[in-house]
């Protein structure tokens, strides 16, 4: 029998059609909808005079661009309210579940899928937002889309899309004290470069991915595309079910046992063929920041910058381009350094796991005085978890502002803004010039090194804060 | 929707040889706040474009009189991150109808494929000499032949083929977007969607 990866096996499910010389029609089984990349789908819509053909396989949720403070309130900005708006009068005149601001399940679409249960293995998932490969993490194939496509997915629940190769990246073996996962994806970034697995989906496999809980999982798949990938995955197992299980839209009694059979049959064949593969040893990783302005700018927080040896011509220019908008110099330490503000959130980081290791970290400790520190819970679900488990309480102890849910920071379309040349050490999944306000500076990393950063007000590797 | 159909375009371009050029940097966050396609051209490169003042900066290509047309020749791994159609939308706003890189990233080459932008890959050798000639000669005229699959720079004649599906090219001649295609496949969707 033909050996099939676990990606041919969803992907192949969901083909409608093959195009001679062309793309594959690819239905799509869930579709995630948020206020800023579909009103222009809906508007077309009208145009056209159709209608959404499945009203029923899409979810609707404003995010993007919702204040985090007093949501119970109008919005203020004028052109967000017209989005938000937008979007309440879409669901409700095409018959679209939405969860809106204040309701218990609002939140970051890529945050309230999987606390909902709609995030199923073996389901293809799009939605308007490229850190839709956050679903991956149930073995669902999830991707980020244009507002056409989003167009494509209402009106006939297909897309045309032409199948990525294949990669798979495995990481075996044990993570040290405090490593996390959001550390192994900055590595592996760092390693296969902002651009390095354009073209393909990921799988991730290994003994450590294998260890993650669903929500470190999840942090892996997110940042799948900032290497370029259209998504990546990771094959369903006992932690998804245990995940799964009771969710809100999960199979229930009979269809659950049948679903789990299902899943189970969702795994690579032994023998089946990548068309690239890296694997890499988990006791290399150790805690991670980004130092310039794209992902795969990554170093250990104890490293240093790379030097410009070996580089030449428009790469060395964009190195320093890259490294003068962050105030750095080539070959030096990032560590020690002064920083200004702590992001914590997004969907990249914004969920309970990583709001309990900082409130953990920073217990009975407090802020440094030149920190400002903002955590937005990833959805009211998370929010109200962080209030039932006394974390709240712990982070305002510690001098953290907790906002509400919502995209916030990460992409400062809302005034969740870094001020102009201030340096951000952030959960968030971009450190793109700008992106969470003009001017600011982003550095990646894990919400332990943030908590750390949190407490010193510098650069920081979070070890050595716990050996003291 | 349906756009302009695209056979061969013949004009000067705007070389822009940065690397890694997200689309954070095509069309900033805070610009994504409309309800409508309109007047995203506006902001295209908005943060390089306009200081904090909105004051043209000097420095920035789109900014430098001597260089204009229908082209934008970028460098490698252009259109990364963000799946933002805006970014095409203020591409084609502005005026481009081509794209030109040694390397693109995914979901915006599909973007600009759905709202007929042509993306062009080239040899990163075809991109530095494309950007050599620009440089020597603003006014130097590049000839994108969709037709024939072939990027010439006609001051020396030298040119290079370059890959489309043929769906995709059929499409952009005639001015078609997905959807046309889709819908007609009603039937099928629906016999698919019972089945699952």
């Amino acid at each position: 029998m033909e050996k099939k990866t676990l990606f041919d096996k969803v992907w192949d499910a969901h083909v409608v059609k093959s195009v001679s010389q062309g793309p594959d029609v690819f239905f799509i089984d869930k579709h995630f909808i948020h206020e800023v990349t579909s009103p222009v789908a809906f508007l077309n819509l009208e145009k056209r005079g159709i209608g959404v053909k499945y009203p029923e396989r899409t979810i609707a949720t404003p995010d993007h661009n919702v204040p985090t403070v007093a949501q119970d309130q109008t919005i203020k900005d004028k052109l967000s309210r017209m989005q938000v708006e937008r979007l309440r009068e879409n669901c409700k005149r095409y018959g679209i579940e939405l969860h809106d601001l204040g309701s218990a399940h609002h939140g970051i679409v890529h945050v309230i899928g999987p606390e909902l249960g709609v995030t199923q293995p073996g389901m293809t998932i799009v939605c308007g937002d490229s850190h839709t490969s956050t679903h991956g993490a149930f073995g669902a194939i999830a991707f980020g889309i244009g507002t056409s496509e989003v167009e494509m997915v209402l009106a006939t629940q297909c897309i045309m899309q032409s199948k990525p190769k294949k990669m798979r990246i495995s990481v075996d073996g044990e993570l040290g004290n405090g490593v996390t996962s959001k550390d192994i994806i900055l590595y592996i970034i760092s390693k296969i470069s902002a651009a390095g697995a354009t073209g393909y989906f990921v799988e991730y496999a290994g003994s450590a991915i294998r260890n993650l809980s669903m929500e470190a999982r999840m942090t892996i798949c997110n940042m799948s595309i900032e290497m370029g990938a259209r998504g990546g995955f990771i094959a369903p197992d006992e932690t998804t079910y245990n995940y799964l299980k009771g969710k809100r839209y999960s199979p229930k009694g009979e269809a659950w046992d049948q679903a789990v059979e299902y899943w189970n049959s969702l795994q690579t064949d032994q023998g089946a063929v990548f068309d690239k593969e890296y694997t890499y040893d988990a006791a290399d990783i150790e805690p991670m920041i980004t130092y310039g302005t794209n992902p795969g700018m990554g170093i250990k927080v104890k490293g240093t910058i790379p030097s410009l040896d070996g580089m030449e011509g428009s790469n060395k220019k964009s190195y320093l381009k890259s490294l003068d908008y962050m105030g750095f110099q080539p070959g030096e330490a990032v560590k020690g350094k002064l920083v200004d503000y702590v992001f914590v959130g997004s969907c990249t980081n914004g969920r309970i796991e990583d709001i309990r290791s900082v409130a953990q970290f920073v217990k009975g400790r407090r802020k440094a005085d030149n920190i400002t520190a903002w955590i937005v819970p990833g959805s009211r679900e998370v929010e109200k978890m962080a209030h039932e488990e006394g974390l709240v309480k712990i982070l305002e102890e510690a001098g953290f502002e907790l906002r509400q849910p919502g995209c916030s920071a990460c992409l400062a379309m809302n005034d969740d803004k870094i001020p102009a040349g201030k340096y951000a050490v952030s959960t968030s999944n971009r450190n793109f010039e700008g992106r969470q306000g003009p001017g600011a500076r982003t550095m990646l990393a894990s919400p332990l090194t943030v908590a750390a950063v949190a407490v010193t007000g510098r650069i920081t590797d979070p070890r050595e804060v716990f050996n003291n | 929707m349906a756009y302009d159909k695209f056979t061969v375009l013949k004009s000067t371009a705007v070389p822009l040889p940065a690397e890694n050029v997200d689309t954070d940097q095509i069309i900033p966050a805070r610009f994504l706040k409309a309800t409508e396609r309109e007047g995203f051209g506006d902001n295209l490169f908005r943060d390089w474009r306009y200081d904090v003042e909105g004051n043209p900066k000097k420095d920035f290509v789109l900014n430098d009189p001597t260089y204009s047309g229908k082209i934008l020749v970028a460098g490698k791994n252009f259109g990364s991150g963000s799946s933002r159609e805006h970014a095409v939308w203020a591409i084609y706003d502005y005026g481009f109808r081509c794209v030109v890189s040694s390397f693109f990233a995914d979901i915006f080459k599909n973007n600009c494929l759905n709202i007929g932008v042509l993306p062009v890959t080239v040899s990163p050798g075809f991109a530095e000499k494309l950007f050599d000639a620009i440089e020597a000669n603003p006014s130097t005229e590049i000839e994108v032949n969709l037709p024939e699959q072939k990027i010439k720079l006609l001051a020396t004649g030298e040119s290079e083929p370059f890959d489309i599906n043929e769906y995709k090219k059929d499409n952009m001649q005639n001015g078609f977007d997905d959807i046309d295609y889709l819908l007609n496949m009603s039937a099928e969707i629906d016999a698919f969607e019972a089945s699952k």
